[in-house]
């Protein structure tokens, strides 16, 4: 088992916790992980992004080699498009469909979704409505994106679920129960694709 | 125990079970998270044994506090961002005089391709400056276990060690198998050599004999630690050597194993028994990876025949800046490239900025409002957030260079004729470098307005205790700025005029005055607002 990902998004997002679920659901599993993450003056509002590698066999780079990428998770559909050039041939774009327009030359929003679209394998859903639906609040939205994401990264529902469970374990039983929530309508939207 | 820790982590995590007894840090990306990681874990467990881990003003005061700690025979580390070792250099380089009692490690976190940082240096130079042994791990799990060897030889030998990682080491998270033998504390023992640590010349020339004496020792340390091997291949003619993670680079373009001899540093100085076997295998050429400038590149070349092509940053084969990438690797051992999509041309860039609701953002208003009334208005600026200020919308500094330049540079602007000289810095940086060429401004009557932008944190780094909170009035006023001068503002829309008048009284008085605009940063706000509730 090998996933390369790219989790994307802009800075304050929450893309980190997505990665801390993703590792523990690995770690849990006996896999090897290596996430390299971006800490400092990028992250004030600008775009950020994780490698996450997670392998049954010991993984040597923290970064992810050009066009190796299994999986694209972005909490916005431009910075989705940012890494086009590190996904391999094959490979998954899951991405949150709502806009951050906090730059004035954003382009057309439907000129994004085409170029999204035009890629071989994209999941686009719009994570805050489905949080919302959910009964989760806007902050579970990453978690409807890795929900959205499971079917297609090789680990089982159950064992994500789990992971969300112990790592928001801290904050409380509702907290949990949210974010299950989250999860579990990002799992659900996919599935029934 | 298996963890999955940052490298910066897995560093702290080794300090505490090696028993150190203090961390001396001033923050700095990509090295903060080391000292973070011990205040935590003290926090979620006041019962264990007390190690000091309050932030240090600079890093010099971190060196220095350090070195004192390992005086008294207890173990002490430092951590810092490259270019802290600039500010902490005379310690650093003197330490090496010195020796250590109890060990003593510091950690220099570089940065190449500046995710964070104003210049790509490279800290090797500065072991190999001080002639201090370097440690530089190759993974997560070898920084935890190196940390406990630069223990153990640092004491061993009464030598500082310094432990160089560059931000993927820093801020990557791999699984770590941690040890079971946790060691306790030391217990207090002077140095049995006294005479050593006063480096007054006639004793600095005897230590500085033995110093040179025993880079032979360190230097054999090096050959003996397995983390620096060379691994024979099938092609004889070709060897690569890789320093610190280069060689995960090596070894994810070869899974099945490098099809020539691997020459892999982890540890310096760079054995020349271990180059000579690397020759000995009859190669014509060496291809040299290693993260930060062409060091080992340069230092090989007087190792080996002339006849041995040396290739690496410096020929062009890797390229001259910038971190190292797989990619970048796999070109360099001539692979195949893999296939990718093109570049997507509608993503357009986006830039980091000051946060909605930041205090630095009202006080640029205000200050670009006013700068614009003179002709030619000049603003020195620092090291910190406030330095996302020369993006749009404001535009608003002309330099940022090093931490504290902002007040001696308006200052020797003003001495060249400038006028208006602003100079603006953060609280932060201010008691970091700032305070001394304050004294300098007074002393010279400077005309000078310095704004001290305070939002009472250290904000770029996420926000970590600032060492002039609550006392930078009385610091400006003690080094003899006139209190009248001394003027507080709040940066909030609703105060705009205000501010912009209390700037205009500034620049129109000839002399030194300083300018608070004092609101708690944004983050650090909602932080402590989530914290109160709770």
């Amino acid at each position: 088992m090998k996933q390369d990902i790219i989790l994307a998004g802009v800075g304050g997002q929450g893309i980190l916790s997505i990665a801390t679920v993703l590792g523990e659901a690995a770690l849990s599993g006996g896999l090897h992980i290596k996430q390299a993450e971006v800490h400092g003056m990028s992250q004030r509002g600008g775009d950020v992004q994780s490698n996450l590698r997670l392998s049954s066999e010991p993984i040597a780079s923290d970064l992810i080699p050009s066009g190796q990428v299994d999986m694209i998770m972005s909490l916005e559909p431009m910075e989705a498009l940012r890494y086009v050039q590190e996904l391999s041939k094959d490979g998954w774009i899951v991405t949150s469909s709502v806009p951050f327009v906090n730059i004035n030359n954003y382009p057309e929003k439907e000129e994004v979704y085409r170029h999204l679209q035009a890629m071989p394998h994209t999941v686009m859903l719009d994570v805050e409505q489905l949080a919302k639906e959910a009964g989760a609040p806007a902050q579970a939205a990453n978690m409807v994106l890795l929900g959205a994401a499971v079917p297609m990264l090789g680990f089982s529902y159950d064992s994500v679920k789990d992971a969300v469970a112990k790592v928001f374990a801290r904050k409380g039983e509702e907290i949990v129960a949210k974010n299950i929530a989250a999860l579990e309508a990002g799992f659900r939207h996919s599935s029934n694709r | 125990m298996k963890l999955l820790l940052l490298g910066d982590e897995a560093i702290a995590l080794a300090a505490i079970h090696s028993g150190i007894s203090g961390v001396y840090a001033y923050p700095g990306t990509p090295s903060t998270e080391i000292t973070e990681y011990i205040q935590n874990r003290q926090k979620a467990d006041p019962e264990s044994a007390r190690i000091f881990c309050r932030w240090c003003t600079n890093e010099k005061t971190a060196m220095e506090a350090a070195l004192g700690m390992s005086y008294m025979g207890k173990r002490a580390m430092v951590c810092m961002k490259h270019v802290g070792m600039n500010v902490a250099a005379d310690a650093f380089v003197n330490s090496a005089m010195t020796g250590a009692n109890g060990g003593l490690v510091v950690v220099a976190a570089d940065d190449p391709s500046m995710h964070s940082s104003q210049n790509e240096q490279d800290s090797r130079f500065y072991g190999k400056f001080a002639m201090i042994p370097v440690f530089e791990p190759s993974s997560q799990q070898e920084a935890y276990d190196m940390v406990r060897d630069a223990f153990d030889f640092s004491e061993k030998n009464r030598i500082p060690v310094l432990l160089r990682i560059t931000t993927r080491m820093a801020h990557s998270r791999a699984e770590v198998e941690t040890r079971s033998d946790i060691l306790a504390q030391k217990s207090l023992s002077y140095p049995e050599n006294p005479r050593q640590w006063v480096l007054l010349p006639a004793n600095s020339k005897v230590r500085n004999e033995q110093l040179i004496k025993d880079q032979e020792a360190f230097e054999e340390g090096a050959l003996n630690d397995h983390r620096n091997r060379f691994i024979p291949g099938e092609d004889k003619s070709l060897a690569i050597v890789t320093c610190g993670i280069a060689y995960n680079y090596l070894m994810e373009n070869f899974p099945g194993g490098a099809p020539c001899g691997v020459l892999k540093i982890s540890r310096y100085p760079v054995p020349r028994k271990l180059v000579k076997t690397m020759e000995a295998e009859g190669i014509n050429r060496v291809i040299v990876m290693e993260e930060g400038q062409p060091m080992v590149e340069e230092l090989i070349k007087g190792m080996i025949s002339s006849d041995i092509q040396v290739d690496g940053r410096l020929t062009g084969v890797l390229p001259r800046t910038g971190e190292l990438t797989p990619d970048s690797v796999r070109a360099a051992v001539r692979l195949v490239p893999h296939e990718t999509f093109p570049k997507d041309d509608i993503v357009v860039p986006r830039p980091p900025a000051l946060c909605q609701g930041c205090g630095h953002r009202d006080m640029y208003a205000a200050l670009n409002e006013v700068a614009a009334e003179y002709e030619n208005s000049r603003v020195f600026s620092d090291i910190g957030c406030y330095t996302l200020g020369a993006l749009p919308p404001f535009r608003a500094i002309h330099t940022c260079v090093d931490m504290g330049a902002s007040i001696t540079m308006a200052k020797g602007a003003a001495d060249a004729g400038q006028f208006p000289s602003f100079a603006v810095i953060g609280d932060s940086t201010f008691t970091h470098s700032g305070i001394t060429g304050l004294l300098d401004c007074v002393n010279s009557n400077a005309n000078v307005v310095i704004i001290i932008s305070d939002n009472l944190t250290t904000g770029m780094t996420g926000g970590q205790d600032s060492a002039g909170t609550g006392k930078l009035e009385s610091i400006c006023a003690g080094v003899g700025v006139d209190p009248a001068h001394i003027r507080v503002v709040v940066p909030l829309a609703k105060n705009m005029e205000e501010i912009k008048n209390t700037i205009r009284e500034e620049v129109e008085y000839n002399g030194v005055s300083v300018v608070i605009p004092r609101r708690e940063c944004i983050q650090t706000f909602k932080r402590h607002s989530r914290e109160k509730k709770k």
